[in-house]
């Protein structure tokens, strides 16, 4: 188990850098398989290890769903049904990237949604501030005190 | 209005939004499956691992499917309320045995060649059962957890609820605890059944 995990480690390793993605064929796997399982494994929530990826996590099922999409693959299936083979199985939630849908508008443009409310806020706030520390005329009262003030400082001299 | 009003009410709807995101469980993930039938397969019998089983000979019935394997902590733990239930007779409780030799990582599956996992897992499964008691009607044995992949099973136990038609109720991921089997469960079953 532990040598077949390595073994499958070190593939993705060998085709993470191009330099030397020619020479990861010596693995019996076929490159181009490896480098769509990775492609394809990327997209997915591992869901054992929630956080990881599926082409990153060692945990147990992710080993055993990357060999069911490298099989999947080689039986010439195409990216989208590999994806609906997984969603039908764990739901939309495996998918990093969720579809645009009724449950998960809230997901992608709640954040917009949020931030433009704070915005709004900030502005109105902002605003009403301005309007209360707006220059406003001296009223009969207030100019005659300020004269006062004035003439008291001047005379003082 | 006070102007603190809309901030403080702002701030409580996020208290709020953040409350109720802290007490949902990650870990349950809503099944797709639920709504839809039960996925077929055949597999070995642990009572009588030359016949196989497969859902359709459930048809008719109400029934479970509870996901298990000896290695499995938790199956431990939910173990004595399947006991229980097996003992009321209620429904026909099916034991999916998942990868009994591949799931328990102290085993180096490079050298276990396919007879002799066949066998180990019979044995092994079967003692676990002689030991903690065996409340399944009877257990089918998905040695390399292909079916399980089908179940969408990511984490043992897991039991779901099968009703007469084929079609799947519900799926519950960890240990049955006796709350939620008198809760929701046993509730279902009923409603099922009628």
């Amino acid at each position: 188990m532990r040598h077949r995990l390595s073994a499958v480690l070190a593939a993705f390793c060998l085709l993470a850098s191009p330099a030397q993605a020619g020479e990861a064929a010596p693995r019996a796997e076929d490159p181009l398989v490896e480098k769509r399982l990775v492609a394809i494994s990327s997209e997915l929530r591992c869901l054992v290890c929630q956080n990881e990826s599926l082409a990153g996590s060692n945990a147990e099922l992710a080993v055993d769903l990357r060999r069911e999409i490298r099989t999947m693959i080689k039986d010439g299936k195409s990216d989208g049904e590999i994806m609906d083979f997984m969603v039908a199985r764990y739901g939309d939630f495996v998918r990093y990237r969720p579809p645009l849908k009724g449950t998960t508008l809230v997901l992608w443009f709640g954040p917009a949604l949020l931030f433009a409310i704070g915005l709004f806020a900030l502005v109105r706030y902002l605003r009403r501030r301005n309007q209360a520390i707006a220059d406003r005329p001296l009223s009969a009262d207030e100019q005659q005190r300020a004269d006062a003030l004035l003439d008291a400082r001047d005379s003082g001299q | 209005m006070n102007k603190f009003a809309w901030p403080l009410i702002g701030f409580i709807a996020l208290v709020a939004l953040l409350a109720v995101g802290l007490n949902l469980n990650p870990r349950e993930v809503p099944s797709p499956l639920v709504g839809k039938p039960a996925p077929a397969f055949s597999l070995a019998r642990l009572d009588a691992p030359d016949t196989t089983f497969s859902p359709q000979e459930m048809h008719g019935k109400v029934w479970l499917l509870n996901v298990w394997a000896s290695w499995c902590v938790s199956c431990r733990q939910e173990h004595p309320v399947l006991v229980e239930l097996s003992k009321r007779n209620l429904v026909p409780l099916v034991g999916l045995n998942y990868k009994e030799l591949r799931g328990d990582g102290s085993i180096d599956m490079d050298k276990v060649d396919a007879a002799s996992e066949r066998r180990m897992a019979l044995e092994r499964a079967a003692g676990w059962l002689r030991q903690h008691g065996d409340p399944y009607t009877l257990t089918a044995m998905d040695l390399d957890g292909r079916v399980g992949i089908d179940y969408g099973v990511y984490g043992v136990p897991e039991t779901y609820v099968i009703d007469k038609a084929g079609i799947i109720r519900m799926k519950h991921t960890g240990p049955i605890t006796p709350d939620i089997f008198s809760g929701k469960i046993l509730p279902l079953i009923g409603e099922l059944a009628k």
